[in-house]
Formats: C-alpha cells, sequence, structure tokens
C-alpha cells in the first residue's frame, strides 16, 4: 500500500506536488493544499517525483526516504 | 560502469547521486565539492539569514541546520569536499584535482553551478560590498544587516529585489538599483514588476530605475555607489545581484561546448564543440547553459542520472520551467517562460488583497503564467503548458 503525508506546518503551497502528481495533490478552492493519502500504488513514480520535487521537503512517503 | 564521479556537491550533484542508486547503480561513487560542506539549499540561505532574537553563534548553527540538504543513509559515497576540481580530460576520462590526484571516471556527473557574477570593472571590491551565493557569503551580509546602515542593492533579477526586501525588514534604508525602468521587468514583464514595484514602495524601498552601479567609491571601505549618470548614493554596505556564472573555468580546453554554460542535448549528455556527445559525461543544474532555478537543477539531476546509467533508454527532459521568489511576506511563483512572452494578460491585480494572475503569450500560443497568492490558477496553467506542445526553449 502507498501512503503518504504532508507535513502542513513546512508546505509553502509551492505547488511543485500538485505539477508532479496532479491525480494526488490538488489545490482547493481556498487554494489550500489538499492530497490523497493513500493513492494507488501505480502512482508510486508520479509520488516519488512530487516528493523530491517539494523545495521543503514536505512529502512522505510511508517507508520510502524522499 | 565501474566508477561514477560527481564534479560539485550541491543540489545537483547529490540528487544526481541519489537518482543513480535509485536507477540501481551499485558501483564507486564519489562527490567532489570545492566547499568544505555537506549538500545545503540556497534558497533558505537570506531567510535564515534574518533569523532575529538570539546569538550570532546559535543564529549560524541554526542557519546551517535549516539549509542542510538530506542525505540518505545509504547512499555509500565518498565525499572529497574542501576539493576543487581543476581539470577535465574528457577522452582519458580523468578529472585532475586541485591537490594534484587524478580520478578516473567511467561517467562524470557535471553539476559544479555557478557563482555571483561580480564585472571585473568593480573589482577590488571595498569592504561593506557584498555577493550572495555561497553559506559563507550569507554569514557575512547576514553580520552586515545592521539597523540604520545605508545599504545599495545592485540587480534588477530576483535575487536584488529579495535582498532589497530583506535589508529592509531588517531596518536598513535601502536603495535598489536596476537597469531596466522597473525591478523583474525582463523576467515577469509589465504587470507583475508593476506588482512588485507597489511592494517595494509599501515596504519603503527605493528603486532607482535605468541606471547601473560604475563605480564603488572608498578605496579600502565603502562609502558611496556611482551610478552611470555621475549620482552618488552613500551607502554603508551595497550588494551586487548582478546574476550567475556558470562555474566552468575548470572546463577550458576540455573540447566541451562552453557557451554561457555547459552545452547539452535533452538527456543531459554534454557536448562537445564539434556538437557530439562526449562519451560517459552528462550535466544538470546551474553549471548548464539553462535557467538557473531550484526545480530545473533538481529535474535535470534525474535525467542526467538516468541518462548515464540508461543511455538512449532514458526519458529527455519534458518538464514546463516553473520557479519562485518570496519577497515582502508573497510569494510570486512563475511556470514556463514569461521572460520570452510578446503579449501578457491580467486576468487579476489587486495589490492590496495580495493577489496577482497574468499569463504571457508568444504569437497567440499561452508559454507561461505568473501568480502571488492564486495557486490553483497556477497548477491549472501548468497543466496546460504541459499537455501543449510547449518546448523549453
Ligand atoms: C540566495 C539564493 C536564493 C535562491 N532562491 C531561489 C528561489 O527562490 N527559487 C529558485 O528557483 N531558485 C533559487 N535559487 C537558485 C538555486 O539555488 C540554484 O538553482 C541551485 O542551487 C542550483 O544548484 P546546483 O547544484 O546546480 O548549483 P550550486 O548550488 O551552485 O552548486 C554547485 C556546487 O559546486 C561547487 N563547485 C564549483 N566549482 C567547483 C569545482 N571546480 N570543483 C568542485 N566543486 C565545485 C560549488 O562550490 C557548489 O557547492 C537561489 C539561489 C541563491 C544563491
Ligand atoms: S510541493 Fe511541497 S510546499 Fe509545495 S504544495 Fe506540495 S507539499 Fe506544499
Amino acid at each position: 500500500m502507498l501512503r503518504i503525508t504532508v507535513d502542513m506546518n513546512l508546505c509553502e503551497s509551492h505547488g511543485q506536488c500538485v505539477f508532479a502528481a496532479p491525480d494526488v495533490f490538488a489545490f482547493d478552492d481556498d487554494d489550500y493544499l489538499v492530497y490523497e493519502a493513500e493513492p494507488s500504488p501505480d502512482r508510486l513514480d508520479e509520488v516519488r517525483t512530487a516528493a523530491a520535487m517539494c523545495p521543503v521537503r514536505a512529502v512522505a512517503i510511508e517507508g520510502v526516504s524522499p | 560502469m565501474k566508477r561514477i564521479v560527481v564534479a560539485g556537491a550541491s543540489l545537483a550533484g547529490l540528487r544526481a547521486a541519489q537518482t543513480l542508486r535509485a536507477e540501481g547503480f551499485g558501483g564507486a561513487l564519489v562527490l567532489v565539492g570545492d566547499e568544505p560542506y555537506m549538500p545545503y539549499d540556497r534558497p533558505p540561505l537570506l531567510k535564515s539569514a534574518l533569523m532575529e532574537g538570539t546569538s550570532y553563534a546559535a543564529q549560524a548553527k541554526a542557519q546551517a541546520t535549516a539549509t542542510d540538504l538530506p542525505v540518505p543513509g545509504d547512499l555509500d559515497a565518498t565525499w572529497l569536499l574542501g576539493t576543487r576540481a581543476v581539470g577535465l580530460d574528457a577522452y582519458g576520462k580523468t578529472v585532475r584535482l586541485a591537490d594534484g590526484r587524478e580520478l578516473p571516471y567511467d561517467g562524470l556527473v557535471i553539476a559544479t553551478g555557478a557563482a555571483a557574477r561580480v564585472p571585473a570593472a568593480l573589482t577590488p571590491l571595498p569592504a561593506g560590498v557584498h555577493t550572495l551565493r555561497t553559506r559563507d557569503e550569507a554569514a557575512a551580509l547576514r553580520a552586515a544587516l545592521v539597523p540604520g546602515r545605508r545599504a545599495v542593492v545592485v540587480g534588477g533579477g530576483f535575487l536584488g529585489s529579495e535582498i532589497a526586501a530583506s535589508a529592509g525588514v531588517c531596518g536598513l534604508d535601502v536603495t535598489l538599483v536596476v537597469p531596466e525602468e522597473r525591478a523583474l521587468l525582463r523576467q515577469v514583464g509589465y504587470s507583475a514588476s508593476q506588482f512588485i514595484a507597489g511592494l517595494h514602495h509599501s515596504a519603503g524601498i527605493r528603486v532607482v530605475g535605468g541606471r547601473r552601479a560604475e563605480v564603488l567609491d572608498g578605496g579600502a571601505r565603502l562609502t558611496a555607489v556611482g551610478l552611470d549618470d555621475g549620482t552618488e548614493l552613500a551607502a554603508d554596505i551595497a550588494v551586487l545581484a548582478l546574476g550567475a556564472v556558470p562555474n566552468v573555468g575548470w572546463l577550458a580546453g576540455s573540447g566541451i561546448a562552453l557557451d554561457g554554460g555547459v552545452r547539452c542535448d535533452e538527456r543531459l549528455r554534454v557536448l562537445s564543440t564539434d556538437g557530439t556527445p562526449l562519451p560517459g559525461i552528462v550535466a544538470a543544474g546551474d553549471v548548464t547553459d539553462s535557467l538557473g532555478h531550484w526545480s530545473n537543477a533538481v529535474e535535470q539531476a534525474a535525467v542526467a542520472a538516468r541518462t548515464l546509467v540508461h543511455g538512449d533508454a532514458a526519458q529527455p527532459l519534458a518538464a514546463v520551467p516553473s520557479f519562485w521568489s518570496d519577497l515582502h511576506g508573497v510569494t510570486l511563483r512563475a511556470v514556463g517562460r514569461p521572460d520570452i512572452a510578446d503579449e501578457e494578460r491580467t486576468a487579476e491585480y489587486n495589490l492590496a488583497g495580495r493577489h496577482l494572475e497574468v499569463t504571457y503569450h508568444r504569437a497567440g500560443r499561452l508559454v507561461g503564467a505568473a501568480t502571488i497568492g492564486r495557486n490553483s490558477r497556477l497548477a491549472a496553467h501548468r497543466r496546460l503548458l504541459a499537455e501543449s506542445a510547449f518546448a523549453r526553449a
């Protein structure tokens, strides 16, 4: 199972995760980051890219280092 | 491939090394870096330089840890830090180090980044004149940002505006000198530069447009910055933010095409002066002749590493460029290439509410977007750019 968390204390809404994995991360109407905590495992590559691209390293993938 | 050498141990070098391991490279991995530090992140340098309250030593320590880039425990690499690469034999496949050692390689990642540009006409720099690229330079600048001092910041790009804003926050009397009518005009066009000008104005920063710094007066210690129209701006400190020059000196005579940085193909293979890829050499980050942005360095590093491991089977670089800039408590974010537009459309311009949305077009086609406080809009534009046949350059 693929499980992700975003540390919202770190997140600065850079949106790099949204760019990298648009089916997993999005901004809501109030411009807050929302995401699917347990996306389909097919998304692993995209989610890895999202974690690598986050400038403040807020995206953590369970069991996978960024 | 038995041994891969990574020259430059910062963002691009580290990320290339991580991708090499993730892609299954099991050989020896050597990172060579001329700074005495493990990889650290540059965008937070200025922000963390502004922490108030605690003692200088405590700040320096906090800054060091806040900006360190995490290195995976299982990277299994040899770090040659405080060691400069001084030469490359691209056909004999060896890197020469400053201490005379020769490092043979099967694969080489060139990731030596860039340094602050200092025009020869302004040298030697008097005391009180700063640049900002490294951790050491950030520490020196931090110590100089003393409330009440008069600071002249020179440079029309993002770094100049960010430094001016930060110096203002620190309580200095700040003048920003920019070559165009307004800061960031060339980078993000009319509307966004107007918006930033409004922010500078409300923060009390004086902007002198259409001028260049020509002399740094004072001999041993700076007293004034002289502009090209003869104006003298009295100053206690000056910061030169005049762009970055790729660190390619060590590649002179290697046969690599070096115009405005290391020239590469779309898989980041390094090209020789005759336009053909050199064997086993890739490059990534600010040392290449591309855009000097954080995300660009990260994306290129991943592609470059995959190219070394998989050759032509690696996916070429396809991402839409993106960058951001933090100043005056807002973040300007941009995607695509606002700088190549021939037309811009302003969807929202609300200085008081800190909201901005501009799209950039070239020959009627969307080429970029910039926003402040409108993240979902930026993501939507980014998606359109990615779907269109958007070419990077
Ligand atoms: C203050 C500051 C703020 C920034 N803010 C932003 C921002 O808000 N948004 C954004 O998108 N980008 C920003 N950037 C740009 C971003 O930091 C760079 O794009 C990024 O650092 C590029 O990484 P790099 O690894 O290619 O190069 P660098 O970070 O320059 O690293 C290159 C390393 O190689 C070393 N080196 C050089 N020559 C040699 C040699 N001959 N031998 C061995 N080692 C060598 C250098 O000392 C350095 O450690 C900022 C940069 C600075 C300086
Ligand atoms: S990339 Fe990082 S900072 Fe940006 S929105 Fe995603 S989690 Fe937040």
